[in-house]
């Protein structure tokens, strides 16, 4: 497995042609605590950029991109009644789809853990 | 950020620092929008605790005749703002809104009677305009801002005993009276008000005092620094009214729902009917009514509905009755709030409408305002 990271603060775990996404601690302690979150059903094909899921924080809604194409496999459909746990574990049990890759060659443009934490800065 | 040279900084903005407050720019300046403990965790500790708020970004006015007169400045106000005020007495607030003429607000504001001026206390993002339209049109008073003042708010229902333990005067004030306290050697100009529901106080202190008044405050275990996130949700539960979001030029106190604050004296049959800028309109639509009205708002499900979510008569999102104006979650009721202007046909409390939300609909109901029942010391 390998973890990737993007300019929009997602991460990507990578196993084989799947990849979970979720959003970074840095994400999560931007928005603040979230209470509501949707994912876009399962077999939805998405392109790079295109929106996978869309988080609420008592302030605003913010959309989860796709950081590649491929096809949202499943959501993670214990946010429905715990959405804060993607502020208290938010690269763990707070992760969001479950995506295949249609492109992997796309991962090549994203970022190790050593490059997103610079970003970051 | 925090250091962004272009936007103005409160007198407390080294302190919202301190406390980790996360900066963001509203109105022109730097205001906290929460500190390390988040929005929900600050929105209850006001509900269940107290709150300290820095509204020093929102404009502070002074108002005084040309003759030396309060009643003189409180007869040319009325000419701005639809609410008596000559018989506001001293040491009392009232709320009112500047109008246009076609009876749409230009800002909403408080106005506070001293012995000898008027005090206002108007929005950040106005008080520039507010201040310009009443020198154009009170040429018989002065118009003094008041940029060395700063603006506290403390908020919740532990609010009282906090400040009595520093001016026992505050325990015995109630909702909308005003009073110079004693707050650890500082003479603060004390109203007991607020913009969240609970009961509390807003503070005007000088600026040079703001932070030492607001460590004292916070040196109460009960006292907490609380963002402006907090303040919208507080507000948006207790029904009060965003200015730019609830009520703008194009909407009127009356389909605003703020009729109770024009008081009989400048209504229709009233000793001082009219003569606030449109009069015609807004005395004609308290006895005709309105073609819309601000209502509550209750999304089912927990996706909140937020500021420009078109409203339905019907689950098909066919036929549109009206527009969210204010929405998100309310931590309080740990459900989705809202408020928006619904034709009044579909406007009574208890009226099941839809909300569209990213292309779906949403059931919402119709309720009364405020949300959270106020707890203001009357």
């Amino acid at each position: 497995m390998t973890l990737y990271f993007t300019n929009e603060h997602e991460w990507l775990r990578v196993d084989g042609d799947t990849a979970v996404v979720g959003i970074t601690q840095h994400a999560a302690d931007e928005l603040g605590e979230l209470v509501f979150v949707e994912t876009r059903p399962a077999g939805t094909q998405v392109k790079a950029g295109e929106a996978v899921a869309v988080v609420e924080s008592v302030k605003a809604a913010s959309d989860i991109y796709a950081p590649v194409d491929g096809e949202i496999v499943e959501g993670n459909a214990a946010l429905a009644d715990n959405p804060a746990v993607v502020s208290t574990d938010p690269q763990g049990e707070g992760w969001i789809v479950k995506f295949r890759l249609s492109n992997p060659a796309q991962l090549d443009g994203l970022m190790d853990a050593a490059a997103y934490a610079a970003f970051v800065g | 950020m925090g250091t962004d040279s272009s936007l103005l900084y409160t007198p407390l903005h080294s302190l919202h620092l301190d406390f980790g407050g996360k900066m963001v720019p509203f109105a022109g300046y730097s205001m906290p929008l929460q500190y390390a403990d988040g929005i929900m965790a600050e929105h209850r500790h006001v509900r269940t605790h107290a709150g300290l708020f820095d509204v020093s970004h929102m404009g502070q006015v002074r108002l005084r005749a040309r003759s030396g007169r309060v009643e003189d400045a409180a007869l040319a106000l009325e000419r701005l703002v639809p609410a008596d005020i000559v018989a506001l007495k001293p040491n009392r607030q009232r709320y009112t809104q500047f109008t246009n003429p076609a009876g749409g607000i230009l800002d909403d504001l408080m106005v506070i009677a001293q012995e000898d001026c008027l005090l206002l206390v108007v929005n950040a993002a106005c008080k520039q305009a507010d201040i310009a339209h009443m020198q154009a049109r009170l040429d018989d008073c002065v118009v003094e801002p008041l940029p060395e003042r700063a603006l506290l708010a403390l908020q919740g229902p532990q609010a009282e005993e906090v400040l009595a333990g520093f001016d026992p005067k505050a325990a015995p004030m109630r909702f909308m009276d005003v009073c110079t306290l004693n707050i650890g050697g500082v003479d603060c100009l004390v109203s007991r008000s607020g913009y969240t529901g609970e009961d509390g106080y807003e503070i005007s202190v000088s600026a040079a005092q703001a932070e030492h008044v607001a460590r004292l405050l916070l040196g109460n275990p009960h006292v907490k620094l609380i963002g402006l996130g907090a303040r919208d949700s507080l507000r948006l539960e207790a029904g009060l009214c965003l200015y730019g979001a609830d009520i703008d030029e194009t909407t009127t106190p009356v389909e605003a729902g703020l009729e109770w604050s024009i008081q009989k004296s400048r209504r229709a049959g009233g000793a001082r009917a009219g003569g606030f800028d449109g009069a015609d309109i807004i005395l004609d639509q308290l006895a005709n009514g309105v073609t819309r009205r601000r209502v509550g708002l209750l999304p089912t499900g927990r996706a909140p509905v937020r500021h420009g979510a078109p409203l339905f008569a019907d689950a098909a999102l066919q036929s549109p009755v009206g527009v969210v104006t204010s929405g998100a979650f309310g931590p309080t009721l740990e459900a989705p709030v809202a408020m928006g202007y619904v034709a009044t046909p579909h406007a009574a409390t208890g009226v099941e409408l839809t909300a569209e939300l990213r292309g779906r609909g949403v059931p919402a109901r119709v309720a009364s305002l405020p949300l959270v029942p106020a707890r203001f010391k009357r």
